[in-house]
């Protein structure tokens, strides 16, 4: 056996493993960016197109913001990562208020990319947001789908959940 | 492999050039490379200290590479050719004595030598490889894993490294820049764990590489990272967790530059917290505790990227902080580094949740620290203002703009104000006037005071009117002047105000610049958010002129493909295409010159002003017989020492011009040591 398979077998220092690493896969992979499974349903029928937009965007729609949850708290966290281009805070669709979530938009996709690589999974106002690509905003992607204004999740969750606006709409009109 | 170290260095390649160089090390141990041959290579490397008229830089990494590879393969080289590794030694030696350290004091993260000395990298590591050498080059860390073949290896062919020339020195070469090694802990950090090798240990080195190493394959998957750092092997025989912070802060804290974004580290730490909860976090409270400790001696930019950090951080931890502990700068100067430095973590903490919350995480004794509320001030809003000039316009102003008047409409309001500057105007009717400025900025800021959105909504909707109000460039200072009055308990919305105008074209950026080193701000000059905003500055003009140098490029290439074609295809009807292309090329090589000069002129407007208000304390402080070094003077020297730093390859360019027209012999020597610091960094 050549000595060089031996030493790939065996288990290198770290600085001969980044060597090695340099042309293994694993170690360049930046799978905190790639595409999550939702597809926007309403806007594209054509999800081959989605996907390329999804793919060169600067865009990020942000989820599971309090509906306390400000522009300007939204402005300082995504800036860390790059010049913020625009914000559009997410809106019920009937009251027109803050619903807890909304789009950034950056300049630059390398930016866009370390907001997903780095301020995903964070906190703002106490509570751990994510964030997604979208394919670009277009007018009234800033109202939420869901039946009563808000968003489709704050008709169905069931917990109490204090930063947006207690029980679920559906669970509150059940109740009596 | 020979092939490949010389394309990485010629390609500027110097971290993979490190680690091939200590991978054929390693090759050496397994009886691969005859050790014979690596000495040679590496007499060739140490011989470039010989070589003349080329930067210190260049030497320095050759010096670098060989040095750190010793850990690896030292004891075996020492064992074979040990006259000549002597040889090899003494030319080190002798030209580490003799090379120039002028640039340590600008990299250096504290300026005091104690409780550690912040070392010049080479000399650090040449400490570490001196105690190796009289260790008899006993190294127990590195991962040797063919020494259990040592006795089938030992029977293999060897071969012989072909003669390495070090590629020369050309125009295009950029070699990495010296370092000052960060410590901030020692064994007596953690007296119940296992021991931390000491400083001058190359224990210490190999760990700090092989942690480094981790960050900088791993930096993009922050939870692979994290884990990765906390499985290092042979954490049991050190204290894992304080080598880990003391590499994490090393990097961010770093100068010129973090190599990686700062955020970054703040997601790396969270990481590491959730993965060893029991441990870790009192590791970073101990350490953000130090850090606080010696915040007196910190780099004015190291403490930027501290409060960055901890307020961050806090965010995710409810802001839970022992604040009483802190108690001790409630005495102080409020201009001392301590004080400062819990006011504007406060203020940043205020960014990222409310006014309210912040009191409410402080005890009642650090209200004086707290920030204030961020709140809208109009001049024309109670009745007290009815005397002020421009009074009934600015009512009349508020009513249109209410009724969603347009920019005709403004402007017709706004032809009727008097100017106090001039008995009568000029037939321009537009020339500069500071009180039609007033109304209109303080009117309209006022009614979209509401949320970023509803102020850039209203820069966008009335940008006819900025533009010819501010057409002078008193016009734009005066407009920028008029914002801060308006926001300055928000600096935040000024930050935010301030890039839209710029890249509206309201403002350009050396308006901003000469607005920051106006006397109105003066107060407010060592705040963070004033220093935020002119870098902000500085890198959209940097992109400016790289977008633009960038669509010349393309239309250039463009034009040669068409040519190409041409030639190719012998089609005369292109000959029109082409003079269109051409025109486009013109013009964006105007542009492209256009943007350079202002680049140069930002730079040079910044730099003269740092030198005047230098000048004048340190003159005033000459007559007054008083010491120089107030919390002031180290703020701003800094941040002039800042500007160099964060755009060191764009100032590059202008060294020359620096030299002959703004650094010269005359300026005062605290000064220009600035200057000198920074020419020895890539000298």
């Amino acid at each position: 056996m050549s000595v060089f398979k031996m030493l790939f077998e065996a288990a290198p220092s770290a600085t001969s493993l980044h060597y090695l690493g340099g042309r293994l896969k694993a170690l360049h992979s930046n799978s905190y960016v790639k595409l999550s499974q939702y597809w926007d349903q309403h806007f594209w029928r054509d999800n081959e197109e989605q996907e390329k937009l999804l793919k060169k965007s600067c865009t990020l729609y942000v989820g599971n913001l309090s509906f306390y949850a400000t522009e300007e708290q939204i402005y300082e966290l995504f800036s860390k990562s790059g010049d913020i281009k625009k914000i559009i805070m997410g809106l019920d669709k009937m009251k027109k208020t803050a619903y807890g979530f909304c789009f950034v938009e950056y300049y630059s996709r390398a930016d866009a990319e370390n907001a997903v690589q780095y301020i995903n999974g964070m906190c703002l106002d106490d509570r751990i947001i994510c964030t997604d690509w979208d394919a670009g905003f277009k007018e009234s992607r800033q109202c939420g789908r869901g039946h009563s204004g808000g968003q489709m999740r704050d008709d169905y969750h069931q917990d109490y959940d204090a930063g947006r606006g207690g029980y679920g709409k559906l669970a509150r009109t059940c109740e009596w | 492999m020979i092939r490949q170290l010389k394309e990485s260095l010629k390609a500027n390649n110097y971290n993979e050039a490190v680690y091939l160089v200590r991978f054929l090390s390693d090759l050496v141990n397994c009886h691969v490379i005859a050790a014979p041959s690596m000495v040679a290579m590496f007499e060739n490397f140490v011989s470039v200290t010989q070589e003349e008229d080329v930067p210190q830089v260049r030497r320095d990494w050759y010096v670098y590479a060989f040095l750190s590879s010793l850990p690896w393969v030292g004891k075996e080289l020492y064992e074979k050719k040990d006259a000549e590794m002597d040889r090899i030694f003494a030319n080190t030696e002798s030209y580490l004595k003799r090379r120039q350290k002028t640039h340590v004091p600008m990299l250096q993260v504290w300026t005091a030598e104690k409780p550690h000395p912040q070392e010049e990298y080479l000399d650090c590591l040449w400490a570490q490889i001196q105690k190796l050498k009289k260790d008899r080059w006993q190294e127990r860390h590195i991962l040797r894993p063919y020494l259990a073949f040592d006795s089938i290896l030992c029977e293999a062919l060897q071969h012989n490294l072909p003669p390495f020339t070090p590629p020369p020195h050309t125009e295009d070469s950029v070699y990495p820049m010296p370092r000052v090694i960060f410590r901030m802990f020692d064994y007596t950090d953690d007296p119940e764990g296992p021991v931390m090798p000491g400083s001058h240990s190359v224990e210490r080195f190999v760990i700090e590489e092989n942690l480094h190493c981790i960050v900088k394959s791993h930096w993009k998957e922050r939870k692979t990272c994290a884990a990765q750092l906390v499985s290092y092997p042979g954490k049991n025989k050190i204290p894992l967790n304080y080598h880990i912070v003391e590499v994490i802060f090393a990097e961010l804290f770093q100068l010129p530059a973090p190599p990686h974004i700062d955020v970054m580290y703040t997601t790396l730490l969270i990481e590491l917290c959730k993965l060893q909860p029991g441990s870790l976090p009192q590791v970073l409270a101990q350490a953000t505790e130090m850090l606080y400790m010696r915040l007196d001696t910190m780099n004015t930019t190291c403490v930027d990227r501290f409060i960055n950090w901890f307020s961050h951080h806090l965010s995710n931890f409810q802001f839970r902080w022992s604040w009483e502990d802190w108690s001790d700068c409630l005495t102080q100067d409020p201009e001392s580094p301590k004080p400062k430095f819990v006011r504007e973590v406060l203020e940043k903490c205020m960014r990222l949740s409310y006014h309210q919350r912040i009191l409410d995480i402080v005890p009642p004794t650090f209200s004086a620290l707290c920030p204030a509320n961020p709140t809208c001030i109009y001049k024309y809003g109670d009745e007290s203002s009815n005397s002020l000039p421009g009074h009934s316009v600015a009512l009349c102003l508020a009513v249109a703009f209410k009724s969603k008047a347009t920019n005709d409409e403004i402007f017709s309001i706004l032809k009727d104000v008097p100017n106090p500057n001039q008995d009568d105007d000029d037939d321009e009717g537009f020339s500069f006037n500071p009180l039609k400025i007033e109304v209109f900025v303080q009117t309209l800021l006022h009614l979209a005071a509401k949320s970023f959105s509803h102020s850039f909504s209203a820069l966008a909707k009335f940008h006819e009117v900025f533009k010819t109000l501010a057409e002078s460039d008193e016009g734009k200072l005066h407009v920028l002047r008029v914002m801060f009055e308006v926001w300055r308990n928000h600096p935040q919305m000024i930050a935010v105000l301030v890039d839209k105008m710029i890249r509206t074209q309201i403002v350009d950026c050396a308006a901003v610049a000469n607005w920051i080193f106006s006397s109105e701000l003066s107060r407010d000059f060592t705040r963070l958010f004033v220093w935020e905003i002119l870098h902000s500055t500085i890198r959209k003009m940097n992109k400016h002129v790289l977008k633009i140098q960038k669509e010349l490029e393309e239309a250039k290439e463009k034009l040669a493909r068409q040519h190409k074609r041409r030639s190719d295809d012998d089609d005369r009807s292109s000959d029109r295409k082409d003079g269109a292309l051409e025109e486009q090329i013109e013009r964006l090589q105007e542009k492209v010159e256009s943007a350079q000069s202002e680049q140069k002129n930002l730079f040079l407007v910044i730099f003269q002003r740092f030198i005047m208000i230098l000048t004048e304390h340190l003159v005033r402080c000459e007559t007054d017989g008083t010491s120089v070094l107030t919390p002031w003077y180290k703020n701003c020297i800094e941040r002039l020492q800042q500007i160099f730093l964060q755009h060191h390859q764009i100032i590059q360019q202008y060294m020359v011009t620096l030299e002959n027209l703004l650094f010269t012999a005359e300026l005062d020597p605290h000064i220009l040591a600035v200057f000198q610091q920074f020419c020895a960094l890539q000298a």
